[in-house]
């Protein structure tokens, strides 16, 4: 690829994108996922499964056709910019995030859902502000997932991906320490138990995002980002790939289904994401995503 | 997507038929009712969830009654989005009910008949279903642009200033959900105590 001038990401652009990006995110359930509801569907024999998947597909089509949001949980925003290593960012790049959200939020007529203060204040912001954003800078030769990048990849590109996440389906997810010696197994199981104790409450069918590495911030940072693959997308590397399967034959062989009510498909899709690691430490997070997965990226 | 392990449950029954029931709902019907039936409500709901249940548990602690004409009503665990679409909710669905677990045995006990929500909940609350003859119901969650088309009518009757958080009584028509702890304790969600996976 011709070697680009650094190009400058500035807080309008990000700002416009969001607020673009938001009413979207809120109605339209991506392809990829309804594919996969679709698909479940077909598989599913448990008859309360089935109504379940039914509901759901149908919620999607209401959403699309009537504009309304997908889940009365509209979620926090989750903003990230993924930038390389010849992309440039003007001073506080976010500055106009909040502003944005508000704007789409009071005009897309979707839910408030923030809290001022965990700890101190719990009365909602009014506006769904503050979004919670991270820059992300990749190396020339690694994506933000902390994989290598893909021959080709623009070394100026800026994607900055979104999430709406759901209070619910975060809740419902988990950061371990695990001992070395917990090996694979202990990974597996602890992914298992916690879709066991949580999918039910976390609008199962889910999408698991799994990050095992780096450290204890990290990790679930790496979870996160495991999230906003396409359910579709093949993993790049082939033992994160067989990883992904095994856990997502482990997870529905729980019978636990859709809504836990019983039945074929508790998860969508397992995404991991692995890093490397202390010698002391097996770092696992497991993030949640509900089955109104909302998340996109875009170039800028 | 469909692999099983030796554990997991044996294959499902046939689907009942939906019941469609009225709300109130009245004591005798919903002895009738087993975990994982599936209904349809038609009448009065009441919506609230973490923040209201702080609120109401000190105002029954305080007056030693349900406020609000509370009493003999079902409690929807639900924080909607606004007006959109013509309806009064663009979007309404179950919160995680085991949230609510640490209020609902006392709201039982004084008379809250029905709850509804999502996922699992407490052995305290199956306890006080038991006890009082009352039911928890489980919604999809997810589906909340569908379920907004089963509302009619929504009014505010108290903590307006939660916002979403807010009590309010709507009016559906033939909500969907499941029995999720019946009035002898059984559980959907639990495999082992006479209730059918499936």
């Amino acid at each position: 690829m011709a070697h680009k001038a650094p190009r400058t990401i500035t807080a309008e652009m990000v700002a416009d994108a969001v607020y673009r990006a938001i009413p979207g995110l809120a109605c339209d359930l991506p392809d990829d996922v309804k594919r996969a509801l679709v698909a479940a569907r077909a598989a599913e024999t448990s008859p309360r499964g089935q109504v379940v998947l039914d509901h759901l597909i149908e919620n999607a089509a209401i959403a699309a056709c009537d504009r309304v949001p997908l889940c009365q949980d509209t979620g926090s925003v989750w903003a990230c910019l993924e930038i390389g290593p010849e992309t440039r960012v003007a001073g506080d790049v976010f500055a106009g995030v909040d502003a944005a959200v508000a704007r789409a939020f009071a005009e897309a007529r979707l839910r408030t859902s923030l809290a001022c203060d965990a700890a101190l204040d719990r009365s909602n912001t009014g506006d769904n502000t503050p979004a919670f954003c991270e820059l992300s800078v990749a190396s020339g030769h690694t994506d933000h997932s902390g994989h290598a990048a893909p021959a080709g990849t623009d070394p100026a590109r800026a994607r900055l991906h979104l999430m709406l996440k759901g209070g619910g389906s975060d809740n419902a997810s988990r950061v371990v320490m695990l001992v070395p010696g917990a090996g694979r197994q202990g990974i597996v199981e602890e992914v298992v138990a916690c879709v066991r104790e949580k999918a039910a409450s976390a609008c199962a069918p889910v999408v698991v995002g799994v990050g095992i590495g780096s450290t204890f911030d990290k990790v679930a940072g790496l979870a996160k980002r495991a999230l906003m693959r396409r359910i579709d997308e093949p993993t790049p590397h082939e033992g994160v790939a067989a990883l992904e399967a095994e856990l997502l034959a482990a997870v529905n062989a729980t019978g636990l289904g859709p809504g836990g009510l019983g039945g074929a498909t508790t998860a969508l899709a397992v995404k991991a994401n692995t890093a490397p690691c202390h010698i002391a430490a097996l770092p696992l997070a497991v993030n949640m995503g509900c089955s109104a997965m909302r998340r996109l990226s875009i170039d800028l | 997507m469909t692999s099983k392990d030796p554990q997991a449950p044996p294959a499902p029954r046939k689907p009942q038929s939906l019941r469609p029931l009225a709300l109130p709902l009245a004591r005798p019907v919903l002895a009738t009712l087993r975990a994982g039936d599936t209904c349809t409500l038609t009448g009065p709901l009441f919506t609230l969830r973490d923040a209201g249940h702080i609120l109401l548990l000190a105002e029954l602690q305080k007056e030693g009654r349900l406020p609000f004409g509370l009493d003999g009503q079902t409690i929807f665990y639900a924080g909607p989005t606004p007006p959109a679409a013509g309806r009064p909710f663009g979007a309404i669905g179950p919160t995680t009910a085991s949230r609510m677990d640490f209020a609902a045995p006392a709201l039982h006990r004084a008379g809250i008949v029905a709850t509804i929500g999502k996922g699992p909940r407490s052995p305290e609350v199956a306890q006080a279903c038991k006890e009082t003859g009352s039911a928890y119901f489980v919604a999809t969650g997810g589906a909340a642009a569908f379920l907004a088309k089963c509302v009619e009518t929504s009014t505010t009757l108290a903590y307006d200033e939660l916002g979403t958080e807010a009590l309010r009584m709507i009016e559906v028509v033939d909500f969907p959900v499941f029995v999720g702890i019946d009035v002898q304790g059984n559980d959907v969600y639990h495999r082992n105590d006479g209730c059918p996976p499936g």
